[in-house]
């Protein structure tokens, strides 16, 4: 048994979403601030009520204490940690395995990234002293080697694969055009995103999530204790994480096509919430697109198309905010960039409105409103054939 | 006997039209090209490429199986590092034992050219290897930066074996020392500086004269028995004006590569003396003449063996390398390459130093390309998987502590992924990326070199070459290996 999994021993009593953008009025301290607060509001209870916290950041701070001396945190256990792009997904598990073992009743957990203070395009990170054999490819070229290997196991021109890519584009835009802390809040034409500069391979500007700020936080308590908080708390149904082992750029078996981790921590979330359909089952799905060929595998590793099938449901509409299965109705990645430590916790947040019936009319995704009411978020964190790949399954019911 | 043994040259892959020169600047530009060192080769990676042609097939990083080398000397006018031995880079990148001592004899053109007539001269009783690479520049608009050019060659010098018979003996040899201020650069300077050309005709006139008729006096010759005349130095008209007048037949008197090439400093005798030994026959009587603060003359005569060594499998001339190249590199990318035309650089970090402790832990990796086999057993047979970079457990059967180190650096392999990445960072943008599976297992993401972004394609077959990745803010060169396109 891959974990035993804690469904429905933690519940999700309040969250909080900073705008993500460029923010460049709001430094890291600021908006863990707004984010916690905004959760700590929305629960009801104020900073002293929190037992403790868990604060994921890749690189905008270090220790619990980038956290307590901006909060002003009075003495209380406050662990920093980092799981790359998963790093926001973490500090979420790890809070409600800590809360679920009774060693605490409250606890928030809390992602922040300042990505725009550096002065670069992309993300930049920093890396151990190391012998200088890396090839020093950036990320989207890295996930770029995904394309033409999909497009040509399935069988797909390279202008099939590019009006697929851009159909995720275009989804994701349109739902973030419908989201107020979106960065980007503008629908965007498939003729545009298809003909955007490239920037690694058949990826274009467009197919690339932005570089952005941004920070979510949210509290937890154990469900039988939920109730005291607010009538509509979300229960944790799964939590699940896979690191590979790194073999896919060394191993020529490998084959650009899928995710394993994602694989293997889907199976894992899915057994552990009782899911076996999850395309018909889950109201909706936040899942980690980085890039468009990203969401396009996701769909298959995910459980929500058959191999091979995936593109031609991208086509069809069946992810889009009116299909079959909402994917990424906040906008994903692509509308919000991706501030590291915070994306994870904003992919709940929307599943904390969605399934609270507190998304915005126009954006509201039907399937709750026809009675689903589990919601999936999903992070991927390295790239294809070595990372780390987090799922985590929340419902607005107990058991 | 004691003579060379081995030889083998390096040119790089770009040409840069003389017109192009003229065409940005004005003037008259020349007729021909000049063979460019890509922004990712310094004399250093072009050293190794010519070392690795030598030492047992273009690839094999073994060291040349079987072969005992006394010794390796590194000679260029342009050393990628000084204080520090650029020598032992190359030691690492071929897998040289560690009991081979390995020095540089850097500075001025003469370096070269004395340290083959050194090794010439103990070839009876040390097998030496002998690595001249030059990337020679001048200030835009200059004559050296028209007429020179980018080489290396790697001469193997020592006694007769049955393995490795020699191919030339050296029967004479002589230098003349001139102290002359024909041409002076201050270390770290981009070009040397030059007095007028009509100087140096005549202050060297004298010395090239006193010498090659002194060592055709040991050898008991007279310049009509020359049958391969090799005339190389900065000054073009003094080599040439010498070559007509030294009584040798015209016939005989070698192309200098001045068209095709130019002149290529420390690596230029031995690149021309190369190309003559490609042609020449048994018992020809070769002379090369170099003309650098002051005269040399070494006196060679062909042997038997020659004709076999050359037709050996696989083996390229120095005329294949030499049109091998692609014409059409623009001005702007060579002065650029250079160091002289800064361009505004990319909104990225640079890229980080490579540091020494994890850069000496991973010595064979780094520099020879050296990753792991898989000798468990599995099913009666052995796992067998390779690894790059060396791992300590399995990627296949998860068994630890049954590794043994394997090169790749002579495999071939093919471009099973590709990426043309507009975002890193590249000295030279855009950086092609491949994931490259080795031909009998391994894979491994490399950067693609002397590709044209335009045209190269997944299945492309491609071969390992020895290139500097980057040079950090503080100087510290970051070597490693790349892919090309398979010749």
């Amino acid at each position: 048994m891959a974990s035993k999994g804690i469904r429905d021993r933690v519940a999700i009593v309040g969250m909080g979403c900073t705008a993500f953008g460029e923010n460049w009025d709001r430094g890291a301290d600021d908006m863990v601030v707004d984010s916690v607060h905004a959760a700590l509001g929305s629960a009801g209870i104020g900073i002293d009520d929190v037992d403790a916290f868990w604060f994921g950041t890749l690189q905008s701070g270090e220790s619990g204490l980038s956290l307590s001396r901006p909060l002003k945190i009075d003495y209380r256990p406050v662990t920093r940690l980092e799981n790359l792009c998963a790093t926001g997904s973490e500090a979420f598990r790890n809070a409600s395995y800590a809360v679920a073992s009774g060693a605490y009743d409250v606890a928030v957990a809390v992602g922040v990234e300042k990505l725009k203070d550096s002065g670069y395009s992309g993300l930049v990170r920093t890396f151990p002293p190391a012998d200088g054999t890396a090839a020093g490819i950036s990320s989207p070229a890295v996930f770029s080697f995904v394309a033409p290997a999909y497009a040509a196991k399935y069988g797909l021109t390279e202008e099939e694969m590019k009006e697929v890519m851009s159909r995720i584009a275009w989804k994701n835009h349109h739902n973030g055009a419908r989201n107020p802390l979106a960065q980007y809040q503008s629908e965007v034409s498939m003729e545009t995103i298809a003909k955007s500069p490239r920037v690694a391979g058949m990826l274009g500007v467009y197919d690339c999530s932005g570089v952005s700020d941004g920070s979510a936080a949210a509290v937890i308590v154990r469900t039988e204790d939920a109730e005291r908080y607010r009538p509509d708390p979300l229960y944790v149904k799964a939590l699940a994480l896979a690191a590979g082992p790194g073999t896919g750029p060394i191993d020529q078996s490998y084959d650009y096509t899928t995710f394993t981790e994602v694989v293997r921590s889907a199976e894992d979330a899915y057994r552990q919430a009782g899911i076996t359909d999850p395309r018909r089952e889950l109201a909706m799905a936040e899942v980690h697109d980085c890039f468009t060929p990203t969401e396009l595998v996701l769909m298959e590793d995910l459980g929500f198309a058959e191999r091979g099938k995936a593109w031609s449901d991208v086509l069809a509409g069946a992810f889009d905010l009116d299909g079959e299965l909402a994917v990424n109705p906040d906008g994903g990645l692509k509308s919000f960039g991706h501030p590291v430590g915070a994306s994870g916790l904003r992919m709940l947040y929307e599943c904390w409105l969605q399934l609270r019936h507190e998304a915005p009319a126009e954006r509201q995704v039907a399937a709750v409103e026809a009675g689903r009411k589990l919601a999936l978020t999903h992070n991927l964190g390295g790239g294809p054939g070595e990372c780390v790949s987090f799922v985590g399954i929340v419902g607005s019911e107990p058991g | 006997m004691g003579g060379i043994i081995g030889y083998g040259v390096y040119v790089p892959f770009y040409r840069l039209e003389r017109s192009a020169i003229a065409e940005a600047l004005g003037g008259r530009g020349g007729k021909g090209h000049r063979s460019v060192a890509s922004y990712d080769e310094d004399t250093t990676t072009m050293g190794v490429e010519a070392a690795r042609t030598v030492l047992g097939a273009e690839g094999g990083a073994a060291g040349g199986a079987g072969l005992h080398l006394d010794g390796l000397a590194f000679a260029t006018v342009v050393p990628a590092y000084t204080d520090k031995t650029n020598a032992t880079a190359i030691h690492a990148a071929l897998g040289l034992d560690a009991a081979v001592p390995a020095s540089d004899r850097t500075g001025s053109v003469r370096s070269a050219v004395l340290a083959l007539h050194d090794a010439l001269d103990a070839s009876t009783r040390r097998t030496l290897l002998t690595v001249a690479s030059d990337i020679r520049t001048g200030l835009p608009g200059s004559s050296d930066e028209a007429n020179g050019g980018d080489a290396a060659v790697a001469l193997l010098t020592g006694p007769s074996s049955a393995g490795m018979p020699v191919l030339a003996e050296p029967i004479a040899m002589s230098s003349v020392t001139g102290e002359l201020l024909d041409r002076w650069r201050v270390p770290g300077a981009p070009a040397s500086r030059t007095w007028e050309e009509r100087f140096g005709e005549f202050a060297y006139g004298p010395m090239v004269e006193s010498a090659f008729a002194r060592a055709l006096e040991q050898a008991e010759l007279k310049p009509g028995d020359v049958d391969h005349l090799v005339v190389t130095g900065a000054h073009r008209r003094v080599a040439e004006r010498f070559a007509r007048s030294s009584g040798v037949r015209a016939e005989s008197i070698a192309d200098g590569l001045s068209d095709t090439v130019g002149y290529c400093g420390a690596a230029h005798m031995g690149l021309v003396l190369a190309d003559v030994l490609d042609r020449a026959r048994p018992g020809d009587r070769v002379v090369a003449v170099s003309i650098a603060d002051g005269a040399d003359v070494v006196v060679l005569r062909v042997t038997s063996a020659l004709p076999a060594y050359r037709s050996a499998q696989g083996r390229t001339t120095v005329r294949e390398r030499v049109t091998a190249g692609r014409t059409g590199l623009g001005y702007a990318n060579f002065l650029a390459w250079r160091g002289l035309l800064e361009r505004d650089p990319p909104r990225r970090p640079d890229p980080a130093r490579p540091a020494a402790p994890p850069s000496l832990r991973s010595e064979p990796w780094k520099f020879a390309l050296v990753g792991s086999r898989c000798t468990a057993p599995v099913g009666g047979t052995e796992c067998g998987a390779r690894h790059l970079p060396p791992q300590l457990v399995c990627m296949t059967c998860r068994a630890r502590g049954h590794m043994v180190p394997h090169s790749f650096a002579g495999t071939p392999g093919v471009v099973s992924k590709l990426t043309i990445d507009h975002l890193a960072y590249s000295p030279n943008p855009p950086l092609v990326a491949a994931v490259v599976d080795f031909d009998g297992g391994g894979r491994y993401r490399f950067e693609l070199t002397d590709v044209d972004p335009a045209t190269v394609a997944m299945g492309d077959r491609v071969a390992m070459t020895f290139r500097r990745l980057y040079t950090t803010t503080d100087g510290v060169h970051d070597y490693f290996w790349k892919a090309r396109p398979a010749q």
